[in-house]
């Protein structure tokens, strides 16, 4: 069994696993003012910190979330909401068209149903935003500006957005400005201050930890209306009994990816490298898709011309080789990704790619065996061709 | 064998897959999707292509233990049945979706899909016996769907398996609940499943555009009321005609014929709905003998009708079939589906129908 699929979610570190089962033997509500509510809100509190150092945060910016899409979805409408509360001018969304969607269809909903503006940022054949493009929207919607987000690595082609120089131009606009880095937080080196930005999602269980919890890092002086009202928790942003278990998991998991990031980007590169050699000289018409430099150092996407990705992942599912097509699904039928159209690709390659993403456990073995297998397996699918 | 169960979220083709399991084959699941814009939830007992269903497949092959995928055959779909269905109608003809989808998706584009993928074979849960190139009745005569399986080549027979046939449908039903798949008591889905409401004539009306013409009595000539498009009408149907007058007899009226090229729906008694002689085009054999001159045989003109003892005879591309006795309804666009006891013997379409004692 060759698990390439890294960037759906990546298997819990088991530092990560003791933390949490430790902590869900305990009882009390970390709201509660007696000893064992006091025992349970040190353990998110401490937990709290480890998250804002590991990301180069202030405690009082991280807000525990039930996870990216969660902090997503918080991050693109509750600034809305807090910026149009605060200006009835500010109605305008920016958004690059590349971002998941969590990220695309919050900004969609609040079109339909906010009447936000919304403009989509266009990427080059890389998958790269243009920042030009980025910085002439800011111009032309200055003061109608409500946020902007643009993700800092892309989960389907992995490639690398430049975030400090968007966050820049965003503040220099007067604007807040969201990122996404579910995908990059562990690949890449991240640091929340640093980089600039307003807000940034973080998701437990793509760096090792549980599911169903993560972050929205968000500054202090950013507003952001609740999307959950109740008992107030989470500087009255985020409403609900935290999650003392899940929330020390994941505070382990953040602390150690983030350790361990340096040297582990270096081998996944390595192994990312040896996977593209490895897939091109067996299927030498492929195309790699994203920035083949400035990309998730355990991300690989190939686009096989002639076959469908629906049949590829069905047959290298059948050898045992778990991948990805990476595209969103309707009643489980792939459609064309969003990414890959906003890239410039036909309908073809849209549909005849693959995500194969690398992780904390991946070995050269898993390499061998997806190597062993594309030949025969796009043999095969291109006999059925691309038709649906 | 490496076989591809296609699995549309009903208790049929979950056991059917089950079965395949257990019989040692390398079993996938697949669910067809086959509308562009699914429903979320099924309404009723009616129509099969809604997220639930396939959410329905998705959890029975996991409980089967068999990988699942979707595929998406809207398009085909689509283009092959309803966009067939409807010119059919237009064309006054009265079509069989469900027959038409086997002959164009299940056993054609999935199955071709399938074979080019590495698979040996299609399982469904289809009520009908084979083995050995021979296809009969479902031994529950009620369920039997051997008619709409007829229109199948022997060789897109040689790539299917049935593994429903010898049951009756009480008994997948109770082997569903055994095997802990939920949907063991899962409505029947009934009627066409692209029109989930059952309304055919809104249907066709919505893709045709009102179409007004006359309702003519077949015996006289006279005017006898107005229709908003031929295509609502089938041949035998006597409700909704909407006659302003009785007839002198005082007799209900039937729809007769319905020509598509004046727009006129012709209506008369009963009687006249007797034919005895049909003429079919799009011959397919399923048994390995042709025949070169007259064979006697049952004959079953309509999805669930009783088989009717004739004389089929080769005639130019097709056949001339002589009913023993007169039957009534026998709409073109239907098929003729040939029986020798409960084995198929082949099939054609209804071209068109006639009675040998009037002359035309
Ligand atoms: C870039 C990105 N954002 C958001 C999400 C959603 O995160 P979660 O699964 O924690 O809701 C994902 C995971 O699919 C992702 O890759």
């Amino acid at each position: 069994m060759a698990y390439l699929d890294h960037a759906a979610t990546t298997p819990m570190l088991p530092e990560a696993v003791s933390a949490m089962t430790a902590a869900l033997a305990e009882h009390g509500n970390p709201s509660s003012l007696h000893a064992s509510g006091r025992r349970a809100r040190r353990t998110v509190e401490e937990a709290r910190e480890r998250v804002a150092a590991a990301l180069g945060a202030r405690p009082s910016e991280v807000v525990f979330t039930g996870g990216g899409t969660e902090s997503d979805n918080l991050a693109v409408k509750g600034i809305f909401w807090a910026r149009r509360a605060a200006d009835p001018r500010h109605t305008v969304v920016l958004a690059s068209a590349v971002e998941h969607h969590a990220v695309l269809d919050a900004v969609e909903w609040l079109h339909a149903h906010e009447g936000a503006q919304v403009e989509l940022i266009g990427v080059d054949g890389l998958g790269r935003v243009d920042v030009a493009a980025f910085e002439a929207a800011l111009d032309a919607h200055r003061d109608r500006l409500a946020v902007a987000t643009v993700m800092w690595a892309n989960n389907e082609v992995g490639t690398v957005q430049p975030v400090v120089s968007l966050a820049a131009a965003a503040r220099a606009a007067g604007v807040p400005f969201h990122t996404d880095a579910a995908q990059a937080v562990g690949q890449l080196p991240v640091d929340f201050a640093a980089s600039g930005v307003s807000a940034m999602t973080v998701a437990g269980h793509k760096l090792g930890g549980p599911f169903g919890v993560g972050a929205l890092v968000l500054g202090r002086d950013v507003a952001c209306t609740p999307l959950l009202h109740g008992g107030g928790q989470e500087r009255d942003v985020r409403s609900g009994t935290l999650d003392a278990p899940s929330i020390a998991g994941f505070a382990v998991a953040v602390e150690a990816a983030v350790k361990a990031q340096a040297d582990r980007a270096v081998h996944l590169a390595e192994l990312r490298e040896e996977l593209v050699a490895r897939v091109l000289a067996e299927v030498p018409d492929a195309i790699l898709n994203g920035d083949p430099r400035d990309r998730l150092p355990g991300n690989v996407h190939f686009s096989f011309p002639g076959c469908e990705g629906d049949a590829l992942l069905m047959l290298l599912d059948a050898r045992g080789i778990e991948c990805s097509t990476g595209s969103a699904c309707s009643a489980g039928v792939a459609q064309p990704s969003h990414v890959l159209v906003a890239m410039g690709a036909d309908s073809e390659r849209a549909r005849g790619s693959l995500r194969f993403s690398l992780g904390h456990t991946s070995t050269l073995a898993d390499v061998d065996a997806l190597a062993e297998a594309i030949g025969p397996v796009v043999e095969r699918a291109r006999r059925a061709g691309p038709a649906r | 064998m490496k076989v591809l169960a296609a699995m549309s979220g009903g208790v049929d083709s979950a056991v059917a897959a089950a079965r395949a399991a257990d019989a040692g084959h390398d079993v996938t699941g697949v669910h067809l999707a086959l509308s562009e814009s699914p429903q979320s939830h099924r309404t009723g007992a009616r129509g099969c292509c809604t997220l639930e269903d396939s959410r329905d497949a998705r959890r029975a092959a996991d409980v089967i233990g068999i990988p699942f995928y979707v595929w998406g055959m809207a398009e085909r779909f689509g283009a092959d049945v309803v966009d067939n269905f409807v010119a059919e109608y237009a064309a006054g003809r009265t079509p069989n979706p469900c027959l038409r989808c086997n002959e164009k998706i299940k056993f054609a584009a999935v199955l071709d899909r399938a074979l080019a993928l590495g698979f040996d074979a299609v399982v469904t849960g289809h009520h009908a016996r084979l083995s050995g190139g021979v296809l009969r009745r479902s031994v529950d005569a009620a369920k039997d769907q051997s008619y709409v399986l007829a229109v199948l080549t022997r060789a897109q027979l040689a790539h299917s398996i049935f593994p429903l046939g010898d049951s009756t449908k009480v008994q997948v039903r109770a082997e569903a609940a055994e095997r802990g798949l939920t949907v063991a008591d899962k409505p029947d889905s009934h009627d066409i499943c692209f029109i989930p409401d059952g309304d055919t004539a809104g249907f066709l009306r919505e893709r045709l555009g009102e179409r007004p013409g006359e309702i003519v009595d077949a015996v006289s000539g006279e005017v006898l009321g107005g229709h908003d498009g031929s295509f609502a009408y089938t041949i035998g149907q006597r409700r909704g005609l909407r006659l302003g007058r009785p007839a002198p007899d005082g007799k209900p009226r039937y729809v007769l014929d319905i020509s598509p090229v004046t727009n006129t729906v012709r209506v008369g008694p009963a009687e006249a709905l007797d034919v005895d002689e049909i003429t079919a085009v799009r011959p397919v054999w399923i048994v390995a003998a042709e025949p070169e001159g007259p064979l006697r045989c049952l004959v079953q003109i309509r999805a669930h009708g009783s088989p009717r003892p004739a004389t089929v005879i080769p005639a130019g591309q097709g056949w001339r079939v002589e009913l023993d006795a007169p039957d009534r309804g026998v709409a073109a666009g239907q098929a003729v589906v040939l029986y020798d006891g409960d084995t198929v013997l082949g099939s054609a379409t209804i071209d068109s129908a006639r009675s040998r004692a009037v002359t035309a």
